[in-house]
């Protein structure tokens, strides 16, 4: 028997009863407030899945896609909190895509969410939407409980999963369950937990999956498996927008173990699915090796297609001549144009951002079983959705029947939000006519990502008599991510290359953020951090700079600059508001932390970033030296953050800690270069990542708030790279205004 | 030719071809998947496993060169039903972002720790795996701890 579901438009709730007697509660409660994330698929809301069993061992499903950024762990804590049951009682259980029936159109809804991981949205989506959940189902326990005992529900406490009786009685949820699952579902508004009264938000939790993963048993989505699924590996044309000229495949067919080779035509140029897919020849197998084996034993001739005398040389002399040109204006404050005329003195400096991969270790992977009108997806992802809807368009398939399931990914850092792996799997499988599980290696990954877009950042300061800030022009030249992106077409061409509202503005009364795409043929994604880790190394480095050129100390002019704490419109993702008393804050942390008064030691150099990033506040620190014997070393590493209310702050110190040495890692030797139209990196040998040798320990501090919680997987790596800059220019005198910083450094 | 071998303690034989590497063997023949892929040639380590106890990387290692060796994977680390103290550590100091390095991490930090029972701070990082997530703090920090757990273990 079931509880009579509460179903509105904008939510859905179900409680039943287990087989086992126990309670089974499943909901879905989309945000309350609408994401500004116009240009992420963010997750539009997450549902609550909660089992309760009659041994009192509570279940929650984990709605969000675990990447590494520790969803998994935190989204269920914020359940299990207002549940009020100990976090020793709960088992974690991933919950696969899941829709249901719908009257309206398409005809289907979300049971949980859209379940995606992009733009460190899970956190702020999951406390609105999670925290309600669980306190619903804690009440309908508490009013079982009144119900038992013939007491007023106001009298009862609960702790720990168990209802307590004002004399000292007390029942589990688990002896309550039966009873509770036929209770009428409460309304919306049962009052949440006062913060003063967390026991479980705030406190270090470790991630779920730990023995799973340290003994081998965590199946990634690589490792899924499925009887009559053949290894699938794709030959991809290595020029962008080429094609499959001629092929010879009897010499692959020869290799023990290939069972078929099909061709996969490139996307059609106005083709609205898979748009920046390559075409290819697939080579399917027994094994992975076989199918590697066969697919050397191709012999293809590809039509090289538009871009193949193209160069990342020639994009930045193209980047170079388009910084003279005027571009998009973004934000356009005051009169730029008259400050620096007027200007008692001018400051100006160019960055340059190279291409970068994401290089998931996990390399991109998909199994695909279609049939008749079903399918099965299993992949490491950060868009099931998106890769469902894909299905649908590729297949015709009813959303309904494509089962989604989402394994522990091996990494994201926004790669898995394109699902152009999902897409070739689909169209293999239709092709060979069986099951396929496709597997790329890191050639082909490094080959054909969504990369970091390219670009130039000219930053032009004008000062007044006083030495201060009176004009602000930043000007982006570079390869807009808003390129071949169905469903994209409306957003402004720097959607993703210009922080428009970023700090510094609003703080400076003459500020112009200007923009000007230029083409390149290779594919452009969303890179962890996104536009931040594009713009904040030139806007950081710039502000030390300006420093430096008026003999100002870089952490007094950066006060300066940011003034008294005060709100200011932010338009973009992370916003409405930015609070510059909470920038200040983390600033002045770090800074103390690191020793700022005090000085770098003999032969050092300390230096300072700070930026907004999706919501949260975050600043590092370093110091440095640079020696002919020793090279570059990070003596010290400081992150201070502010990420609203912590949830898990064990987590919350893996994520900043990982996301500087993501930061430094690319700061110091990743750059994608292409040359006669084809990438040159291959493999980790040329695409260098921070070992342990010379990634440093990472001092996080995470500044006590009450404030609503931010995503913190992405704000860590903006301002390791200029924090890091400024300490070598503090150390050496010498300022580097390109990264890799490595290759400079010499 | 029959390749002869010991894999995670039982008698293993191959009749394939010799230079499949072993890391393909894992994962497609003995379904063995928590070795994993990440570059092929050697250089990320995910793919680090034991042979006759030593960290090797199985994707660069073909199967021609098992015979008569014994093979150990992160499956087989485990005895017992017991946690190896290097697991135990690394589940202490919460050291798992994505977790897919972490079995070859883990791998290489039994074999350092065979070598090197007092590991110096030069020999807690030197660990040549990638970790794409930037776990390397708290994979030293696990390492000094799993060496701490195993002289417990050894005075026991």
């Amino acid at each position: 028997m079931s509880a009579v579901p509460s179903f509105t438009r904008r939510e859905f709730l179900t409680v039943s009863l287990t087989a086992a007697g126990g309670l089974l509660a499943t909901f879905h409660l989309p945000r309350a407030t609408a994401a500004a994330a116009a240009s992420f698929e963010t997750p539009d809301g997450l549902g609550v899945f909660v089992r309760i069993d009659p041994s009192n061992r509570i279940t929650i499903g984990a709605p969000g896609a675990e990447i590494g950024q520790g969803v998994k762990t935190s989204l269920p804590m914020l359940i299990a909190e207002e549940l009020d049951v100990a976090w020793s009682q709960v088992d974690v259980e991933q919950l696969p895509l899941s829709l249901l029936p719908s009257d309206e159109p398409p005809g289907v809804r979300w049971r949980y969410g859209a379940q995606g991981a992009g733009g460190s949205t899970n956190i702020p989506g999951g406390w609105e939407a999670l925290r309600p959940g669980g306190a619903r189902v804690r009440r309908m326990f508490l009013e079982a409980a009144s119900e038992r005992w013939q007491v007023p529900v106001e009298t009862l406490k609960t702790r720990d999963g168990r209802v307590l009786h004002a004399d000292g009685r007390a029942l589990s949820y688990g002896e309550l369950a039966g009873a509770a699952a036929q209770r009428p579902i409460p309304d919306a508004d049962v009052p949440l937990k006062d913060p003063a009264d967390f026991r479980i938000i705030g406190s270090p939790q470790r991630v779920v999956d730990a023995e799973r993963i340290v003994t081998g048993r965590e199946p990634y989505g690589i490792d899924a498996r499925l009887d009559g699924a053949l290894v699938a590996v794709l030959a991809r044309c290595p020029w962008f927008d080429g094609a499959v000229q001629r092929v010879d495949d009897s010499k692959a067919r020869q290799v023990a173990g290939v069972r078929d080779v099909v061709t996969i035509p490139g996307p059609a140029p106005d083709g609205l699915i898979t748009p920046n897919l390559a075409a290819g020849v697939a080579v399917l197998a027994d094994d992975t090796w076989s199918a590697l084996q066969g697919r050397e034993a191709l012999e293809i001739e590809w039509r090289k297609g538009p871009w193949a005398g193209d160069s990342t040389d020639q994009l930045r002399e193209r980047c170079r001549a388009a910084l003279d040109e005027p571009g998009t204006r973004a934000r356009d404050d005051g009169n730029v144009d008259d400050a620096l005329r007027d200007a008692t003195r001018k400051v100006d400096a160019t960055y340059e951002m190279p291409f970068l991969a994401h290089a998931t270790l996990e390399p991109p992977n998909a199994l695909v079983q279609l049939e008749k009108d079903r399918a099965l997806v299993i992949a490491s992802m950060q868009s099931p959705s998106g890769a469902q809807r894909m299905v649908h368009q590729l297949t015709g398939i009813p959303r309904l029947n494509i089962e989604v399931r989402l394994p522990r990914s091996g990494g994201g850092f926004g790669r898995r939000l394109e699902n152009d792996f999902v897409a070739e799997a689909v169209l293999i499988a239709q092709a060979a006519k069986r099951p396929v599980r496709l597997v790329w290696t890191r050639e082909d990954d490094l080959a054909h990502d969504y990369f970091r877009f390219y670009g130039l950042h000219r930053l032009t300061a004008a000062l007044d008599d006083q030495g201060r800030v009176s004009g602000w022009h930043h000007k982006v030249a570079g390869t807009s991510r808003i390129w071949r992106s169905p469903g994209r077409e409306e957003d402004p061409i720097w959607t993703g290359l210009v922080d428009e509202d970023g700090y510094p503005a609003g703080t400076v009364a003459h500020l112009r953020n200007e923009y000007t795409p230029v083409d390149f043929g290779l594919a452009r994604g969303w890179w962890r951090g996104p536009v931040h880790t594009f713009v904040t190394f030139g806007i950081e480095s710039f502000i030390d700079e300006v420093a430096h050129a008026t003999g100002r100390d870089p952490l007094e002019l950066r006060l300066e600059l940011i003034g008294p704490p005060r709100e200011l419109e932010y338009r973009g993702h992370g916003g409405p508001k930015l609070d510059t008393g909470r920038l200040a804050n983390v600033l002045r942390v770090a800074a103390d932390r690191i020793g700022w008064e005090k000085g770098a030691g003999a032969g050092r150099g300390l230096g300072l970033a700070c930026h907004f990033t999706f919501g949260g506040y975050a600043a590092h620190a370093m110091e440095v030296s640079v020696s002919r014997d020793a090279g570059l070393r990070i003596h010290r590493c400081v992150c201070a953050v502010d990420v609203g209310q912590p949830v898990n702050p064990l987590g919350i110190e893996a994520q900043v800690m990982g996301g500087t040495v993501d930061g430094l890692s690319a700061a110091l030797g990743q750059a994608i270069t292409v040359r006669d139209g084809r990438v040159e990196q291959r493999n980790f040998d040329t695409y260098r990542m921070l070992r342990s040798k010379n990634a440093p320990d990472v001092d996080v501090v995470i500044v006590p708030s009450r404030a609503t919680p931010a995503g913190c997987g992405e704000m860590g790596i903006p301002t390791a790279a200029p924090a890091l800059a400024n300490a070598i220019f503090a150390a050496t005198g010498r300022r580097l205004r390109k990264t890799p910083l490595g290759p400079e450094l010499g | 030719m029959t390749i002869r071998f010991s894999l995670n303690g039982q008698t293993a034989r191959f009749e394939g071809d010799p230079q499949m590497p072993l890391l393909w063997y894992l994962r497609d023949h003995a379904d063995l998947t928590g070795t994993k892929f990440g570059c092929g040639i050697g250089s990320c380590r995910a793919c680090t496993v034991h042979i006759d106890g030593r960290a090797a990387p199985a994707c660069v290692t073909p199967m021609v060169a098992l015979q008569d060796r014994a093979v150990t994977t992160i499956e087989g680390l485990a005895g017992n039903g017991a946690l190896h103290a290097v697991q135990r550590a690394w589940i202490e100091e919460d050291v798992v972002q994505c977790g897919y390095c972490q079995a070859g991490q883990i791998m290489a930090a039994v074999d350092l720790l065979a070598r090197r029972p007092d590991p110096n701070d030069a020999d807690v990082a030197s660990l040549a795996n990638l970790c794409r997530c930037g776990t390397y703090p708290r994979i030293r920090r696990a390492i000094r701890r799993a060496a701490t757990l195993l002289r417990e273990e050894a005075e026991a």
